[in-house]
């Protein structure tokens, strides 16, 4: 019997389309695109406060503006759903086995969050939030 | 299967059964007429693949194989798959279902509404109907070299080679893999660059280097830790989620990025670092043989 | 097959998802207190100086603003080839050169502080 098989391409640009859990992926990967915009802004921020007290003012003023609200609630989303993305894997790169069994990976997810909230909370506090 | 209910007979109990002569037991469940469309590709005539409508009368507890079975039996002979045990343990019966890569012996009927579109696994060339080439992946799977490789020979007459529960609890999840190619069809990553060595066979990999009789992670290491091993992973997880046999694909390969980032650290930033053939006989050491 | 020099990348990558997971949303939180018009106490150029100008102030934000831009450089070049585009190489090349570049000036400008 002679073989024809037939291929079927992936295709390249609308893959992510065929499936919720595609979607769901993009979702996490395009969330770099905000953190390191993000991160943009904070070299911005140094830069200012290098300048001097007037600069840094004037960079604290700047901020307030509406297309900078919008930006912050974005970068806030992406930020919030990273961390999310992050913690729930922590458990598939890093299994632990204690003697014959493995520590079961809600744990080691749920390890990171509260470690994450303490962290959160000490530098809220620290910069004067409360 | 654990969590299977007790079902009526399928029209074909084994591939060489009776066809339908278990059909309409008395007193039993209700039946319910199917539609299933069925993506069609006869190599001999065809240039593209249709879809092929069926109303298939099933009885409400089957799953798609069984509605497959009704249709080659009763309806259209010239229909092909691949099955065998029924009962997910062998591996051949994956196909697309609704767009899920699934088991079709797994994937219940009253699970599905409307029409159910049943297709050959994505990623995969298709041979004919819902056959398809798995070629790619066997090859693949050799390179990996999915094998106990022994980390020390020994003649017979000086025993077995011995391993705790827990060495045994470490690899046992990865060793669960039936080769269903599941996984494959829903690593887009593999749909998008075919040289992928891809899950299974890359989790094998990872299975037999987390025993604690092997000694061959170096060698697996020449497949494992190339652009096409490993390192073509971008954590998508769909492997992982889609697997019939609860093995962890995505968290294999990642256990297996951060391994050999270790590796790449050893052999070139530190000075008379190791190569991996030696990390990777010198880590065992001391574990029970 | 050679074995891949991936880790170069992909070490700095894991290091600064992390990075981002545990202080990039709480920093946002801090600033966007301030777009709100509401300027948290240690932000005052006073708090923000003295922290900047300590070594370990210093070390915290590089650490911080280099690992997270790395990250996000990286998973950028993988996200622009699942959206289509195939010039790997080029894309590499340009996030990783604008990762490089951002952390010189964040270097820079803490030197400065």
């Amino acid at each position: 019997m002679s073989r024809n098989p037939l291929v079927r391409e992936v295709p390249p640009t609308s893959w992510f389309f065929r499936h919720p859990r595609y979607m769901r992926y993009m979702a996490r990967e395009i969330t770099c695109i905000f953190i390191g915009a993000y991160c943009v802004l904070l070299v911005v921020g140094l830069q200012r406060l290098a300048a001097g007290p007037a600069a840094w003012e004037g960079f604290l003023l700047g901020l307030r503006s509406a297309d900078s609200i919008v930006f912050h609630l974005l970068a806030l989303v992406a930020a919030f759903y990273h961390a999310a993305t992050w913690f729930n894997a922590t458990q598939k790169a890093m299994p632990l086995q204690i003697g014959e069994d493995f520590v079961p990976g809600n744990l080691i997810s749920g390890a990171h969050y509260a470690v994450w909230v303490v962290l959160s909370l000490v530098v809220l506090f620290l910069a004067g939030v409360f | 299967m654990s969590n299977s209910p007790p079902r009526s007979q399928p029209p074909l109990a084994a591939p060489h059964g009776g066809a339908a002569a278990s059909l309409g037991r008395p007193g039993g469940s209700s039946e319910r007429i199917v539609q299933l469309e069925v993506l069609r590709y006869n190599p001999d005539t065809d240039t593209e693949a249709h879809f092929q409508r069926y109303e298939v009368v099933c009885q409400e507890e089957w799953v798609v194989l069984d509605a497959l079975n009704k249709v080659k039996a009763d309806i259209d002979p010239t229909l092909n798959y691949r099955w065998s045990c029924h009962m997910a343990v062998c591996g051949s019966c994956g196909m697309m279902i609704n767009g899920e890569p699934k088991l079709s012996c797994h994937a219940f009927l009253r699970d599905y509404e409307g029409v159910i579109r049943v297709e050959p696994l994505a990623h995969f060339p298709v041979e004919r109907d819902l056959v398809t080439a798995p070629d790619d992946f066997m090859e693949k799977l050799k390179r990996v070299k999915p094998y106990l490789i022994p980390k020390e020979e020994k003649p017979i007459s000086a025993g077995e080679y011995k391993q705790t529960p827990a060495q045994l609890m470490k690899f046992r999840q990865y060793s669960m893999c039936i080769n269903c190619m599941l996984c494959y069809a829903a690593c887009p990553e593999y749909g998008l660059t075919p040289g992928f060595i891809g899950p299974a066979a890359l989790t094998l990999a990872h299975r037999y280097n987390q025993d604690s009789r092997d000694g061959g992670r170096a060698e697996r290491q020449e497949v494992v830790a190339t652009h096409e091993g490993v390192w073509e992973c971008t954590f998508v997880g769909a492997c992982s989620e889609v697997c019939p046999a609860h093995v962890d694909p995505a968290s294999a390969l990642q256990q297996m990025k951060i391994t050999s980032s270790i590796d790449w650290i050893v052999e070139h930033l530190i000075p008379g670092g190791k190569s991996a053939r030696d990390t990777a006989s010198r880590e065992d050491a001391g574990d029970i043989s | 097959m050679a074995k891949s020099h991936k880790p170069v990348v992909w070490f700095p990558f894991a290091a600064g998802g992390t990075v981002i997971a545990f202080c990039i949303p709480v920093i946002v939180v801090l600033t966007f207190l301030a777009a709100l018009g509401h300027v948290p106490a240690g932000l005052s150029y006073e708090k923000m100086h003295a922290f900047a100008a300590s070594g370990l102030g210093k070390l915290i934000i590089f650490g911080v603003v280099s690992l997270s831009l790395w990250s996000s450089a990286h998973r950028l070049r993988c996200t622009c080839y699942d959206f289509g585009l195939r010039a790997d190489t080029l894309a590499a090349t340009i996030l990783y050169v604008a990762a490089i570049t951002g952390s010189l000036a964040a270097a820079v400008f803490l030197l400065r502080i």
